[in-house]
């Protein structure tokens, strides 16, 4: 497995300028077709996407535009019917099912809307998750585990369980979970759907937070315009076809 | 390390539905704990059976008249009875240079009285040699002897119940009387403790001579006037000429009767091994019908193992789901679940083989004759067989779990 443990972007001044020049995630005109019985569904038809290092991008659609089925293609979890996709130099297209699973484990982090935390498991336990399956054990399981915690902001909160904690607290300890293993992007999908306005903004300034000083990618899949005002690049998609790709600030 | 891993996310997982993982282990406890039970307890009779036929005397061959194998027609009814003589043959070590020695029994109940006590009990009927014969001393005076025998003397060697009944504890019964249907007979001394026999409860018996019992007490003498007897013991020489002896007697026998070499014979010789064997072929099927009831226990907690993993794979679909996005293989995830399978098993083995030995125990100390026997063979495989089962059961659930779609179970409801 070429997955290196390595970090990709450990900050954003460690990039050199060849490391700049190759996209963390290269999709070439990407094809997604689902049989549905007899019905042919082009969920995606010909999609080209670049990522670069250190950005901040918000994935827009309506439902149906096919912007769930890109961000599955770019979180390793579904493969391309046809066509390219690379992430961080690693061709994705011939991986099996337990070869998928190895590079979510290093370079992918989620974050969901609904949390997806383990109930009745504390939230050091849940952060510790992607660890395991990483291989790493003992005490530097849950020096790093407490330490991404402590970098989300509940250093405190080590022990508690999710039904102890608020849907702001839940959502940062899927963050934490999401950074444990050093990933090369995280993919959030909705992340303030289920939280309050205030909490919600606090999120966003999280990820905001750590993408500015850890260098991590972030995507987010939304069709809330507040939640791409963070981002730096917003993607539309239409139809299985990015319609626009425009930069802000 | 990842295996060490997976065995802590089974116990969290168990540990968190308590109440449903004890439910599902009921099937494997109650199987695992009845067999355990079971066995402990026919080990125990065993080897209670097994000690007492040891402790008859070494080495000791019974004849009894008639045919006791089935599928031998003819002799049923028609019993012609063995005799003093026939015994005195038997002890002719020119004839058995392998017999070290005979004696000779015969049975009847009576009523057995004391001063106003009176109880029933067997009276024995034996020569002299019987103690010898049978390894069975006397603790309190002595057995009678050949003068005793000639002379038909009214004397008694009391039986363990028969002096506890009949007398005080310190009361001293050497030249006591007692009255054995009513005829008086003076004690010379009593038995040690045996426990059950062969023939029963021997320690409810009163030993008399032969000679007094046919002559004197009742009239039970032969047409021919030859003293009648119940069995014959043959104490043999060497226990490595057990089969030899056997077939030496069985031969003296045939000649002293004058049984045609076309007839069958109309005795049996039995040895401690034939009887120890045949109780083996009783245990073995007690055991091969425990096996079955095991079988059966097990194959039933195994379906509900399997059945309540499969709920437990659909209710946490979700769970499953996160756990591949996040980087579990379908080896972490079919790993998670057999472990959880086997350690329910497991578990509901190791909660039966103890409540089995609380059972067997339990049951031992009722009974103050035999005492439970619990094996390391039954505990161990008791505990293959669980682990098996929870491997056998958990394998189809877990292979489902392995095999679900990370996008499909992520947006599971």
């Amino acid at each position: 497995m070429s997955a290196s443990s390595t970090p990709v972007l450990a900050a954003p001044n460690s990039t050199t300028e060849a490391e700049r020049s190759q996209p963390v995630i290269a999709v070439r005109d990407v094809f997604k077709i689902y049989q549905m019985g007899t019905m042919e569904v082009r969920a995606l038809r010909g999609v080209d996407l670049d990522v670069w290092p250190s950005e901040m991008l918000a994935i827009m659609g309506p439902s149906g535009s096919g912007k769930s089925t890109l961000m599955n293609i770019i979180g390793c979890l579904d493969v391309p019917t046809s066509g390219f996709y690379a992430l961080d130099g690693v061709d994705v297209g011939g991986l099996n099912d337990d070869q998928l699973a190895e590079i979510r484990c290093h370079k992918l982090g989620f974050v969901f809307q609904n949390f997806n935390l383990l109930p009745r498991t504390s939230a050091l336990a849940n952060v510790e998750l992607p660890l395991i399956y990483a291989g790493t054990s003992g005490r530097k399981r849950h020096d790093r585990a407490a330490e991404v915690l402590d970098l989300v902001g509940l250093g405190d909160r080590l022990d508690h369980k999710p039904n102890e904690l608020s849907g702001g607290q839940q959502q940062r300890v899927a963050i934490a979970r999401a950074l444990v293993n050093r990933p090369a992007l995280i993919l959030a999908d909705e992340p303030t759907g289920n939280l309050d306005t205030q909490t919600g903004i606090e999120i966003m300034e999280l990820f905001q937070r750590l993408n500015q000083e850890q260098g991590i990618i972030i995507i987010f899949v939304t069709h809330d315009p507040e939640t791409a005002e963070y981002c730096n690049r917003i993607v539309h998609i239409r139809d299985g076809l990015i319609e626009a790709d425009v930069a802000t600030n | 390390m990842k295996f060490i891993e997976s065995i802590r996310i089974a116990m969290r997982a168990l540990a968190a539905n308590k109440l449903r993982s004890v439910l599902t282990m009921l099937g494997i406890i109650i199987g695992v704990g009845a067999v355990i039970a079971l066995m402990s307890i026919g080990r125990g009779v065993e080897k209670f059976v097994t000690d007492r036929f040891t402790s008859l005397g070494s080495n000791l061959l019974f004849v009894v008249p008639g045919q006791l194998e089935a599928g031998h027609p003819g002799t049923g009814g028609r019993i012609n009875p063995l005799t003093l003589e026939d015994m005195e043959v038997l002890g002719d070590r020119s004839q058995n240079p392998d017999v070290r020695a005979v004696s000779a029994e015969f049975f009847t109940d009576a009523t057995i009285s004391r001063e106003g006590k009176d109880m029933q009990a067997t009276v024995s009927a034996v020569t002299p040699s019987f103690s010898n014969v049978r390894n069975w001393p006397t603790v309190i005076g002595d057995f009678f002897t050949q003068e005793d025998f000639d002379e038909r003397a009214r004397v008694v060697t009391l039986g363990q119940d028969v002096y506890t009944e009949l007398f005080e504890p310190d009361e001293h019964p050497v030249g006591q009387t007692v009255r054995i249907n009513n005829m008086a007979f003076q004690v010379i001394g009593v038995m040690e403790e045996r426990g059950g026999g062969p023939g029963g409860n021997e320690d409810a018996s009163v030993f008399i001579p032969l000679t007094t019992a046919q002559d004197r007490l009742f009239k039970r003498k032969t047409v021919s006037g030859g003293y009648q007897v119940s069995v014959i013991y043959v104490s043999v020489m060497d226990s490595d000429r057990i089969q030899e002896t056997q077939d030496e007697i069985a031969a003296t026998l045939r000649a002293r009767r004058g049984i045609s070499y076309l007839d069958d014979d109309d005795f049996s010789i039995i040895s401690q091994n034939d009887i120890i064997s045949v109780f083996g072929e009783i245990l073995g099927a007690l055991t091969l019908f425990l096996g079955a009831i095991a079988g059966i226990s097990l194959l039933v907690g195994g379906i509900g193992i399997m059945n309540i993993m499969l709920v437990s794979v659909t209710e946490r679909t979700r769970e499953i789901g996160l756990r591949k996005a996040v980087g579990a293989k379908r080896r972490d995830v079919l790993l998670q679940f057999l472990i959880e399978a086997v350690t329910l098993a497991v578990f509901g083995g190791i909660i039966g083989i103890i409540l089995g030995i609380i059972g067997a125990k339990a049951v031992s100390n009722i009974s103050d004759s035999f005492s439970a026997v619990v094996g390391v063979d039954a505990v161990l495989i008791s505990l293959f067989f669980s682990m098996a089962v929870g491997l056998f059961f958990g394998i189809y659930p877990a292979v489902r779990a392995s095999r679900l779609n990370p996008i499909d179970a992520l947006r599971y409801e």
